[in-house]
Protein backbone atom coordinates (compact mmCIF):
# COMPACT_ATOMS: atom_id res chain seq x y z
CA UNK A 1 0.00 0.00 0.00
CA UNK A 2 1.49 3.29 -1.08
CA UNK A 3 -0.49 5.51 1.26
CA UNK A 4 -1.48 4.95 4.89
CA UNK A 5 -4.99 3.44 5.01
CA UNK A 6 -6.53 6.59 6.48
CA UNK A 7 -5.41 8.64 3.47
CA UNK A 8 -6.69 6.33 0.72
CA UNK A 9 -9.53 7.71 -1.40
CA UNK A 10 -12.24 5.42 -2.78
CA UNK A 11 -10.50 5.54 -6.15
CA UNK A 12 -7.29 4.15 -4.67
CA UNK A 13 -8.94 0.89 -3.60
CA UNK A 14 -8.48 -2.37 -5.47
CA UNK A 15 -11.65 -4.01 -6.85
CA UNK A 16 -13.74 -5.35 -4.01
CA UNK A 17 -11.27 -3.78 -1.55
CA UNK A 18 -9.02 -6.76 -2.13
CA UNK A 19 -5.75 -6.57 -0.23
CA UNK A 20 -2.84 -7.38 -2.52
CA UNK A 21 -0.06 -6.92 0.02
CA UNK A 22 0.26 -10.11 2.10
CA UNK A 23 0.63 -9.58 5.82
CA UNK A 24 -0.32 -5.92 5.85
CA UNK A 25 -2.39 -6.56 8.98
CA UNK A 26 0.92 -5.90 10.78
CA UNK A 27 0.41 -2.21 9.99
CA UNK A 28 -2.75 -2.15 12.08
CA UNK A 29 -2.14 -0.70 15.53
CA UNK A 30 -4.36 -2.90 17.67
CA UNK A 31 -2.67 -1.30 20.70
CA UNK A 32 -5.14 1.56 20.16
CA UNK A 33 -7.91 -0.65 21.58
CA UNK A 34 -6.19 -0.91 24.97
CA UNK A 35 -7.78 0.40 28.13
CA UNK A 36 -5.35 -1.39 30.46
CA UNK A 37 -1.57 -1.60 30.23
CA UNK A 38 0.59 -4.35 31.66
CA UNK A 39 3.30 -3.62 34.23
CA UNK A 40 6.06 -6.22 34.07
CA UNK A 41 8.30 -6.91 37.08
CA UNK A 42 11.46 -8.68 35.86
CA UNK A 43 12.46 -9.36 39.49
CA UNK A 44 9.51 -11.72 39.84
CA UNK A 45 9.76 -13.21 36.32
CA UNK A 46 11.19 -16.74 36.17
CA UNK A 47 11.37 -16.72 32.33
CA UNK A 48 8.92 -19.63 32.01
CA UNK A 49 7.34 -18.11 28.87
CA UNK A 50 3.72 -18.94 29.79
CA UNK A 51 2.73 -15.37 28.91
CA UNK A 52 4.29 -15.86 25.48
CA UNK A 53 2.26 -19.05 24.94
CA UNK A 54 -1.07 -17.60 26.08
CA UNK A 55 -0.91 -14.18 24.41
CA UNK A 56 -3.75 -14.33 21.83
CA UNK A 57 -2.29 -11.39 19.91
CA UNK A 58 1.19 -12.93 19.60
CA UNK A 59 2.71 -9.64 20.68
CA UNK A 60 5.07 -11.02 23.33
CA UNK A 61 8.69 -11.57 22.38
CA UNK A 62 11.66 -12.94 24.28
CA UNK A 63 14.52 -10.50 24.80
CA UNK A 64 18.23 -11.30 24.62
CA UNK A 65 18.23 -11.59 28.44
CA UNK A 66 15.44 -14.15 28.29
CA UNK A 67 12.63 -11.91 29.60
CA UNK A 68 9.28 -11.54 27.83
CA UNK A 69 8.34 -8.04 26.62
CA UNK A 70 5.01 -7.12 25.05
CA UNK A 71 4.95 -4.98 21.92
CA UNK A 72 2.54 -2.23 22.92
CA UNK A 73 1.87 -1.35 19.25
CA UNK A 74 -0.16 -4.58 19.14
CA UNK A 75 -0.99 -5.38 22.81
CA UNK A 76 -4.78 -4.97 23.28
CA UNK A 77 -4.49 -5.07 27.06
CA UNK A 78 -6.64 -8.19 27.45
CA UNK A 79 -4.81 -9.19 30.63
CA UNK A 80 -4.58 -12.91 29.82
CA UNK A 81 -0.79 -12.81 30.43
CA UNK A 82 -1.36 -11.29 33.88
CA UNK A 83 -4.01 -13.93 34.68
CA UNK A 84 -1.76 -16.81 33.60
CA UNK A 85 1.52 -15.55 35.12
CA UNK A 86 1.64 -17.66 38.28
CA UNK A 87 4.75 -15.92 39.81
CA UNK A 88 2.63 -12.73 39.45
CA UNK A 89 5.25 -10.78 37.52
CA UNK A 90 2.56 -9.07 35.42
CA UNK A 91 -0.15 -6.74 36.71
CA UNK A 92 -2.62 -4.65 34.74
CA UNK A 93 -3.15 -0.91 35.37
CA UNK A 94 -5.60 1.51 33.79
CA UNK A 95 -4.12 3.28 30.77
CA UNK A 96 -4.75 6.71 32.24
CA UNK A 97 -2.68 5.89 35.34
CA UNK B 1 -27.02 -26.85 -35.02
CA UNK B 2 -28.53 -23.52 -36.01
CA UNK B 3 -30.82 -21.28 -34.04
CA UNK B 4 -34.00 -23.20 -33.29
CA UNK B 5 -37.26 -22.16 -31.81
CA UNK B 6 -38.34 -24.89 -29.46
CA UNK B 7 -41.29 -25.34 -27.16
CA UNK B 8 -39.77 -25.70 -23.74
CA UNK B 9 -40.49 -24.98 -20.09
CA UNK B 10 -38.75 -21.73 -19.14
CA UNK B 11 -36.86 -23.38 -16.24
CA UNK B 12 -35.41 -25.94 -18.63
CA UNK B 13 -34.48 -23.16 -21.04
CA UNK B 14 -32.54 -21.49 -18.22
CA UNK B 15 -30.60 -24.72 -17.69
CA UNK B 16 -29.81 -24.74 -21.42
CA UNK B 17 -28.69 -21.09 -21.18
CA UNK B 18 -26.33 -22.03 -18.33
CA UNK B 19 -24.97 -24.88 -20.47
CA UNK B 20 -24.53 -22.61 -23.49
CA UNK B 21 -22.74 -20.16 -21.21
CA UNK B 22 -20.33 -22.98 -20.33
CA UNK B 23 -20.60 -22.46 -16.61
CA UNK B 24 -17.81 -23.97 -14.51
CA UNK B 25 -19.53 -24.24 -11.14
CA UNK B 26 -23.14 -24.49 -10.05
CA UNK B 27 -24.04 -24.68 -6.38
CA UNK B 28 -27.67 -24.73 -5.44
CA UNK B 29 -30.32 -25.96 -3.05
CA UNK B 30 -33.69 -26.93 -4.51
CA UNK B 31 -36.72 -24.85 -3.57
CA UNK B 32 -40.10 -24.43 -5.23
CA UNK B 33 -40.58 -22.88 -7.81
CA UNK B 34 -36.89 -22.85 -8.75
CA UNK B 35 -36.41 -26.65 -8.66
CA UNK B 36 -36.68 -27.45 -12.36
CA UNK B 37 -33.80 -25.11 -13.14
CA UNK B 38 -31.30 -26.77 -10.83
CA UNK B 39 -32.61 -30.30 -11.40
CA UNK B 40 -32.04 -29.88 -15.11
CA UNK B 41 -28.55 -28.50 -14.64
CA UNK B 42 -27.70 -31.39 -12.28
CA UNK B 43 -28.89 -33.77 -15.00
CA UNK B 44 -26.85 -32.05 -17.71
CA UNK B 45 -23.75 -32.38 -15.53
CA UNK B 46 -24.50 -36.00 -14.57
CA UNK B 47 -25.04 -36.91 -18.23
CA UNK B 48 -21.72 -35.37 -19.19
CA UNK B 49 -23.38 -32.76 -21.40
CA UNK B 50 -22.06 -29.93 -19.30
CA UNK B 51 -18.50 -29.98 -18.00
CA UNK B 52 -19.10 -28.26 -14.67
CA UNK B 53 -18.83 -28.93 -10.96
CA UNK B 54 -22.30 -29.25 -9.46
CA UNK B 55 -22.09 -28.72 -5.70
CA UNK B 56 -25.19 -29.88 -3.82
CA UNK B 57 -25.31 -28.14 -0.44
CA UNK B 58 -27.39 -28.22 2.73
CA UNK B 59 -28.83 -24.70 2.49
CA UNK B 60 -29.02 -21.59 0.35
CA UNK B 61 -26.60 -19.86 2.72
CA UNK B 62 -24.06 -22.52 1.76
CA UNK B 63 -25.09 -22.43 -1.90
CA UNK B 64 -24.21 -18.76 -2.20
CA UNK B 65 -21.08 -19.21 -0.08
CA UNK B 66 -19.85 -21.99 -2.37
CA UNK B 67 -20.58 -19.74 -5.35
CA UNK B 68 -18.42 -17.01 -3.82
CA UNK B 69 -15.51 -19.39 -3.40
CA UNK B 70 -15.83 -20.62 -6.97
CA UNK B 71 -16.14 -17.12 -8.37
CA UNK B 72 -13.14 -15.96 -6.34
CA UNK B 73 -10.85 -18.36 -8.20
CA UNK B 74 -12.26 -17.10 -11.49
CA UNK B 75 -14.84 -19.81 -12.27
CA UNK B 76 -17.98 -18.87 -14.21
CA UNK B 77 -20.56 -19.46 -11.50
CA UNK B 78 -24.32 -19.89 -11.58
CA UNK B 79 -27.09 -20.61 -9.10
CA UNK B 80 -30.82 -20.20 -8.69
CA UNK B 81 -33.19 -19.80 -5.78
CA UNK B 82 -36.59 -18.46 -4.72
CA UNK B 83 -38.45 -16.85 -1.82
CA UNK B 84 -37.27 -18.20 1.55
CA UNK B 85 -34.10 -19.48 -0.12
CA UNK B 86 -33.19 -15.98 -1.22
CA UNK B 87 -33.78 -14.81 2.34
CA UNK B 88 -31.57 -17.54 3.77
CA UNK B 89 -28.68 -16.42 1.54
CA UNK B 90 -29.34 -12.78 2.38
CA UNK B 91 -26.13 -11.89 4.23
CA UNK B 92 -23.98 -13.68 1.66
CA UNK B 93 -25.54 -11.64 -1.15
CA UNK B 94 -23.93 -8.48 0.22
CA UNK B 95 -20.58 -10.23 0.33
CA UNK B 96 -20.80 -11.27 -3.34
CA UNK B 97 -21.36 -7.69 -4.48
CA UNK B 98 -18.95 -6.08 -2.01
CA UNK B 99 -16.17 -8.46 -3.04
CA UNK B 100 -17.05 -7.87 -6.71
CA UNK B 101 -17.69 -11.51 -7.56
CA UNK B 102 -19.63 -11.94 -10.82
CA UNK B 103 -22.04 -14.72 -9.77
CA UNK B 104 -25.17 -15.05 -11.90
CA UNK B 105 -28.42 -16.14 -10.26
CA UNK B 106 -31.96 -16.61 -11.47
CA UNK B 107 -34.59 -15.92 -8.84
CA UNK B 108 -37.99 -17.58 -9.25
CA UNK B 109 -39.95 -14.85 -7.49
CA UNK B 110 -41.99 -16.22 -4.62
CA UNK B 111 -43.99 -14.78 -1.73
CA UNK B 112 -42.47 -14.92 1.74
CA UNK B 113 -43.90 -16.81 4.75
CA UNK B 114 -45.98 -16.63 6.89
CA UNK B 115 -48.48 -17.91 5.96
CA UNK B 116 -46.50 -20.24 3.77
CA UNK B 117 -46.94 -19.52 0.09
CA UNK B 118 -45.04 -21.11 -2.76
CA UNK B 119 -46.67 -18.77 -5.29
CA UNK B 120 -45.42 -15.66 -6.96
CA UNK B 121 -44.99 -12.15 -5.75
CA UNK B 122 -42.03 -9.81 -5.37
CA UNK B 123 -41.63 -9.71 -1.60
CA UNK B 124 -38.45 -11.82 -1.89
CA UNK B 125 -36.96 -9.45 -4.47
CA UNK B 126 -37.74 -6.31 -2.54
CA UNK B 127 -36.06 -7.68 0.58
CA UNK B 128 -32.77 -7.98 -1.36
CA UNK B 129 -33.11 -4.66 -3.13
CA UNK B 130 -30.13 -3.07 -1.39
CA UNK B 131 -27.70 -5.98 -1.60
CA UNK B 132 -25.68 -4.30 -4.36
CA UNK B 133 -26.53 -6.82 -7.10
CA UNK B 134 -27.46 -5.85 -10.62
CA UNK B 135 -31.13 -6.84 -10.90
CA UNK B 136 -33.10 -7.40 -14.08
CA UNK B 137 -36.78 -8.34 -14.36
CA UNK B 138 -37.91 -10.63 -17.15
CA UNK B 139 -41.46 -10.47 -18.53
CA UNK B 140 -41.46 -13.77 -20.44
CA UNK B 141 -39.42 -16.88 -21.16
CA UNK B 142 -37.40 -15.50 -24.05
CA UNK B 143 -36.43 -12.44 -22.03
CA UNK B 144 -35.35 -14.70 -19.20
CA UNK B 145 -33.27 -16.92 -21.46
CA UNK B 146 -31.65 -13.98 -23.27
CA UNK B 147 -30.89 -12.13 -20.07
CA UNK B 148 -29.22 -15.14 -18.47
CA UNK B 149 -26.72 -15.00 -21.34
CA UNK B 150 -26.45 -11.22 -21.01
CA UNK B 151 -26.02 -11.53 -17.24
CA UNK B 152 -22.72 -13.40 -17.59
CA UNK B 153 -21.38 -10.89 -20.07
CA UNK B 154 -22.42 -7.93 -17.90
CA UNK B 155 -21.22 -9.50 -14.64
CA UNK B 156 -17.83 -10.48 -16.05
CA UNK B 157 -17.13 -7.21 -17.84
CA UNK B 158 -13.90 -5.88 -16.31
CA UNK B 159 -15.61 -2.52 -15.74
CA UNK B 160 -18.41 -4.21 -13.78
CA UNK B 161 -17.41 -7.42 -11.96
CA UNK B 162 -20.64 -7.53 -10.03
CA UNK B 163 -23.16 -10.30 -9.41
CA UNK B 164 -26.40 -10.27 -11.39
CA UNK B 165 -29.88 -11.50 -10.48
CA UNK B 166 -32.41 -12.27 -13.17
CA UNK B 167 -35.90 -12.18 -11.70
CA UNK B 168 -38.61 -14.31 -13.23
CA UNK B 169 -42.02 -14.82 -11.73
CA UNK B 170 -42.40 -18.18 -10.00
CA UNK B 171 -44.78 -20.56 -11.82
CA UNK B 172 -46.04 -17.83 -14.19
CA UNK B 173 -42.69 -18.09 -15.96
CA UNK B 174 -40.72 -20.93 -14.37
CA UNK B 175 -43.35 -23.54 -15.21
CA UNK B 176 -44.59 -22.02 -18.46
CA UNK B 177 -43.91 -23.83 -21.72
CA UNK B 178 -42.99 -21.22 -24.30
CA UNK B 179 -41.52 -21.21 -27.78
CA UNK B 180 -37.96 -20.02 -27.20
CA UNK B 181 -35.20 -19.23 -29.68
CA UNK B 182 -32.14 -21.21 -28.62
CA UNK B 183 -29.00 -20.07 -30.44
CA UNK B 184 -26.20 -22.34 -31.55
CA UNK B 185 -23.21 -22.85 -29.27
CA UNK B 186 -20.68 -21.21 -31.60
CA UNK B 187 -22.65 -17.96 -31.62
CA UNK B 188 -22.98 -17.94 -27.84
CA UNK B 189 -19.23 -18.61 -27.57
CA UNK B 190 -18.58 -15.49 -29.64
CA UNK B 191 -20.99 -13.40 -27.56
CA UNK B 192 -19.68 -14.78 -24.30
CA UNK B 193 -15.98 -15.58 -24.49
CA UNK B 194 -14.12 -17.05 -21.50
CA UNK B 195 -13.14 -14.42 -18.97
CA UNK B 196 -10.37 -13.93 -16.47
CA UNK B 197 -10.96 -12.50 -13.05
CA UNK B 198 -8.28 -9.84 -12.56
CA UNK B 199 -7.38 -10.74 -8.97
CA UNK B 200 -8.25 -14.40 -8.39
CA UNK B 201 -7.34 -16.44 -5.34
CA UNK B 202 -3.99 -17.94 -6.25
CA UNK B 203 -1.48 -19.49 -3.82
CA UNK B 204 1.37 -18.10 -5.92
CA UNK B 205 0.08 -14.56 -5.60
CA UNK B 206 -1.61 -14.28 -2.20
CA UNK B 207 -4.37 -11.72 -1.70
CA UNK B 208 -6.99 -11.15 0.99
CA UNK B 209 -10.65 -10.90 0.03
CA UNK B 210 -13.33 -9.63 2.38
CA UNK B 211 -10.82 -8.26 4.85
CA UNK B 212 -11.52 -6.14 7.89
CA UNK B 213 -12.15 -2.42 7.28
CA UNK B 214 -11.92 -0.03 10.23
CA UNK B 215 -13.95 3.22 10.30
CA UNK B 216 -11.15 5.12 8.53
CA UNK B 217 -11.67 3.15 5.28
CA UNK B 218 -15.16 1.53 5.32
CA UNK B 219 -16.91 4.61 3.89
CA UNK B 220 -14.46 4.66 0.96
CA UNK B 221 -15.15 0.98 0.20
CA UNK B 222 -18.90 1.71 0.07
CA UNK B 223 -18.45 4.79 -2.11
CA UNK B 224 -16.41 2.67 -4.54
CA UNK B 225 -19.21 0.08 -4.60
CA UNK B 226 -21.91 2.69 -5.20
CA UNK B 227 -19.90 4.29 -8.03
CA UNK B 228 -19.24 0.87 -9.53
CA UNK B 229 -22.89 -0.25 -9.53
CA UNK B 230 -24.09 3.07 -10.93
CA UNK B 231 -21.48 2.99 -13.70
CA UNK B 232 -22.54 -0.56 -14.59
CA UNK B 233 -25.61 0.86 -16.32
CA UNK B 234 -23.60 1.94 -19.36
CA UNK B 235 -22.19 -1.57 -19.70
CA UNK B 236 -25.67 -3.08 -19.37
CA UNK B 237 -26.97 -0.82 -22.16
CA UNK B 238 -23.96 -1.71 -24.30
CA UNK B 239 -24.44 -5.43 -23.64
CA UNK B 240 -28.13 -5.25 -24.62
CA UNK B 241 -27.20 -3.42 -27.85
CA UNK B 242 -24.61 -6.03 -28.68
CA UNK B 243 -26.96 -8.85 -27.78
CA UNK B 244 -29.45 -7.33 -30.22
CA UNK B 245 -26.81 -7.15 -32.94
CA UNK B 246 -25.91 -10.80 -32.33
CA UNK B 247 -29.35 -12.32 -31.86
CA UNK B 248 -31.86 -9.75 -33.14
CA UNK B 249 -33.68 -9.07 -29.88
CA UNK B 250 -33.06 -5.71 -28.22
CA UNK B 251 -33.70 -4.85 -24.58
CA UNK B 252 -33.89 -1.58 -22.71
CA UNK B 253 -34.09 -0.61 -19.00
CA UNK B 254 -37.58 0.81 -19.44
CA UNK B 255 -39.94 -0.23 -22.20
CA UNK B 256 -43.08 1.56 -23.28
CA UNK B 257 -46.12 -0.09 -24.85
CA UNK B 258 -48.64 2.08 -26.70
CA UNK B 259 -47.48 5.18 -24.83
CA UNK B 260 -48.04 7.67 -27.66
CA UNK B 261 -49.88 10.67 -26.24
CA UNK B 262 -50.90 8.64 -23.20
CA UNK B 263 -52.30 10.81 -20.41
CA UNK B 264 -52.45 7.81 -18.12
CA UNK B 265 -49.60 5.34 -17.73
CA UNK B 266 -49.57 2.02 -15.92
CA UNK B 267 -46.21 0.71 -14.69
CA UNK B 268 -45.53 -2.93 -13.77
CA UNK B 269 -42.60 -5.31 -13.50
CA UNK B 270 -42.28 -8.96 -14.46
CA UNK B 271 -44.78 -11.28 -16.11
CA UNK B 272 -47.84 -9.18 -15.26
CA UNK B 273 -46.77 -6.74 -17.95
CA UNK B 274 -47.83 -9.29 -20.57
CA UNK B 275 -51.37 -9.35 -19.14
CA UNK B 276 -51.38 -5.60 -18.76
CA UNK B 277 -50.64 -5.25 -22.47
CA UNK B 278 -53.99 -6.93 -23.26
CA UNK B 279 -55.77 -4.51 -20.94
CA UNK B 280 -54.07 -1.55 -22.61
CA UNK B 281 -55.12 -2.86 -26.04
CA UNK B 282 -58.76 -3.02 -24.97
CA UNK B 283 -58.68 0.44 -23.41
CA UNK B 284 -56.98 1.89 -26.49
CA UNK B 285 -59.71 0.30 -28.64
CA UNK B 286 -62.23 2.10 -26.44
CA UNK B 287 -60.43 5.34 -27.28
CA UNK B 288 -58.72 5.85 -23.91
CA UNK B 289 -55.27 7.44 -23.98
CA UNK B 290 -53.48 4.91 -21.81
CA UNK B 291 -50.10 3.25 -22.11
CA UNK B 292 -47.92 0.76 -20.30
CA UNK B 293 -44.40 1.10 -18.94
CA UNK B 294 -42.42 -2.04 -18.16
CA UNK B 295 -39.54 -1.57 -15.77
CA UNK B 296 -36.87 -4.12 -16.66
CA UNK B 297 -33.73 -2.83 -14.97
CA UNK B 298 -34.27 -2.57 -11.23
CA UNK B 299 -30.65 -2.08 -10.10
CA UNK B 300 -28.90 0.14 -11.00
CA UNK B 301 -32.12 2.14 -11.11
CA UNK B 302 -32.67 3.79 -14.53
CA UNK B 303 -33.45 7.33 -13.39
CA UNK B 304 -33.15 9.12 -16.75
CA UNK B 305 -35.14 6.52 -18.66
CA UNK B 306 -37.99 6.53 -16.11
CA UNK B 307 -38.14 10.33 -16.01
CA UNK B 308 -38.23 10.54 -19.79
CA UNK B 309 -40.83 7.79 -20.10
CA UNK B 310 -43.41 9.33 -17.76
CA UNK B 311 -42.71 13.06 -18.15
CA UNK B 312 -45.64 13.86 -20.42
CA UNK B 313 -48.27 11.80 -18.62
CA UNK B 314 -50.79 13.26 -16.17
CA UNK B 315 -51.27 10.15 -14.08
CA UNK B 316 -48.84 7.31 -13.42
CA UNK B 317 -50.36 4.23 -11.82
CA UNK B 318 -47.86 1.78 -10.35
CA UNK B 319 -48.76 -1.76 -9.43
CA UNK B 320 -46.37 -3.32 -6.94
CA UNK B 321 -46.32 -7.03 -6.32
CA UNK B 322 -44.95 -6.52 -2.81
CA UNK B 323 -45.95 -4.66 0.34
CA UNK B 324 -43.83 -2.32 2.37
CA UNK B 325 -45.69 -2.75 5.66
CA UNK B 326 -46.48 0.57 7.23
CA UNK B 327 -44.67 2.34 4.41
CA UNK B 328 -45.65 5.08 1.99
CA UNK B 329 -46.45 2.91 -1.08
CA UNK B 330 -45.34 -0.26 -2.84
CA UNK B 331 -41.53 -0.43 -2.98
CA UNK B 332 -41.30 0.27 -6.73
CA UNK B 333 -43.72 3.16 -6.43
CA UNK B 334 -41.77 4.69 -3.53
CA UNK B 335 -38.62 4.76 -5.63
CA UNK B 336 -40.27 6.17 -8.72
CA UNK B 337 -42.04 8.87 -6.71
CA UNK B 338 -38.74 9.77 -5.15
CA UNK B 339 -37.04 9.86 -8.58
CA UNK B 340 -39.74 12.25 -9.85
CA UNK B 341 -40.20 14.45 -6.79
CA UNK B 342 -37.78 17.22 -7.81
CA UNK B 343 -38.84 17.23 -11.47
CA UNK B 344 -40.76 20.28 -12.71
CA UNK B 345 -42.97 18.27 -15.00
CA UNK B 346 -44.26 15.04 -13.55
CA UNK B 347 -47.43 12.98 -13.33
CA UNK B 348 -49.44 12.28 -10.20
CA UNK B 349 -48.22 8.95 -8.91
CA UNK B 350 -50.82 6.47 -7.63
CA UNK B 351 -49.78 3.29 -5.84
CA UNK B 352 -51.50 -0.08 -5.88
CA UNK B 353 -50.33 -3.33 -4.36
CA UNK B 354 -51.71 -6.56 -5.78
CA UNK B 355 -50.96 -9.97 -7.20
CA UNK B 356 -49.66 -11.13 -3.82
CA UNK B 357 -48.93 -14.80 -3.15
CA UNK B 358 -49.88 -15.87 -6.67
CA UNK B 359 -53.20 -14.02 -6.90
CA UNK B 360 -53.91 -13.50 -10.60
CA UNK B 361 -54.68 -10.12 -12.06
CA UNK B 362 -56.70 -10.45 -15.27
CA UNK B 363 -56.90 -7.89 -18.10
CA UNK B 364 -60.22 -6.78 -16.56
CA UNK B 365 -58.42 -6.41 -13.25
CA UNK B 366 -55.95 -4.03 -14.86
CA UNK B 367 -58.84 -2.03 -16.34
CA UNK B 368 -60.25 -1.71 -12.82
CA UNK B 369 -56.85 -0.62 -11.48
CA UNK B 370 -56.49 2.00 -14.19
CA UNK B 371 -60.01 3.36 -13.70
CA UNK B 372 -59.63 3.48 -9.91
CA UNK B 373 -56.19 5.11 -10.34
CA UNK B 374 -57.70 7.85 -12.49
CA UNK B 375 -60.43 8.32 -9.89
CA UNK B 376 -57.89 8.64 -7.06
CA UNK B 377 -55.87 11.15 -9.08
CA UNK B 378 -58.97 13.36 -9.17
CA UNK B 379 -60.56 12.79 -5.77
CA UNK B 380 -57.72 11.45 -3.65
CA UNK B 381 -57.76 8.37 -1.44
CA UNK B 382 -57.96 7.92 2.31
CA UNK B 383 -55.04 5.52 2.12
CA UNK B 384 -51.42 6.05 1.09
CA UNK B 385 -51.86 3.14 -1.30
CA UNK B 386 -54.63 0.70 -2.06
CA UNK B 387 -54.49 -3.07 -2.14
CA UNK B 388 -56.12 -4.33 -5.29
CA UNK B 389 -58.58 -7.20 -5.18
CA UNK B 390 -58.62 -7.59 -1.41
CA UNK B 391 -61.97 -8.75 0.04
CA UNK B 392 -63.25 -6.16 2.51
Amino acid sequence: MTKPEGELTWKDLEIGSIITEPGNASQYQTGGWRTQRRIYDTNRCIKCGICYIFCPEGCIEQTAEGYFDANLFYCKGCGICARECWPQAITMVEEEE
Amino acid sequence: MTTQRIGIEVSRAIAIAAKLANVDVVSAYPITPQTHIVEDIAELVADGELDAAYIPVESEHSAMSACLGASAVGARTFTATAGQGLELMHEVLYIASSMRLPVVMTVANRALSAPLSIWCDHSDVMAVRDTGWIQIFAANGQETFDNVLCAFRIAEDQRVLLPVMIHLDGFYLTHMVEPIYVPEQSKVDKFLPPYEYPLPLDPNKPITMGAFAPPNIYTETKKAQQANLTAAKEVILQCWREFGNFFGRYYSPVEGYRCEKAKVLLLVMGSLSETAMSAIDTLRDEGKEVGLIKLRLWRPFPFDEIRRAVRDAEVLIILDRALSFGGPAGPVCSEIRSALYNEDKKPKVISFVGGLGGRDISPDGFKEIINRGIEISQTGSEQEFEMFGVRE
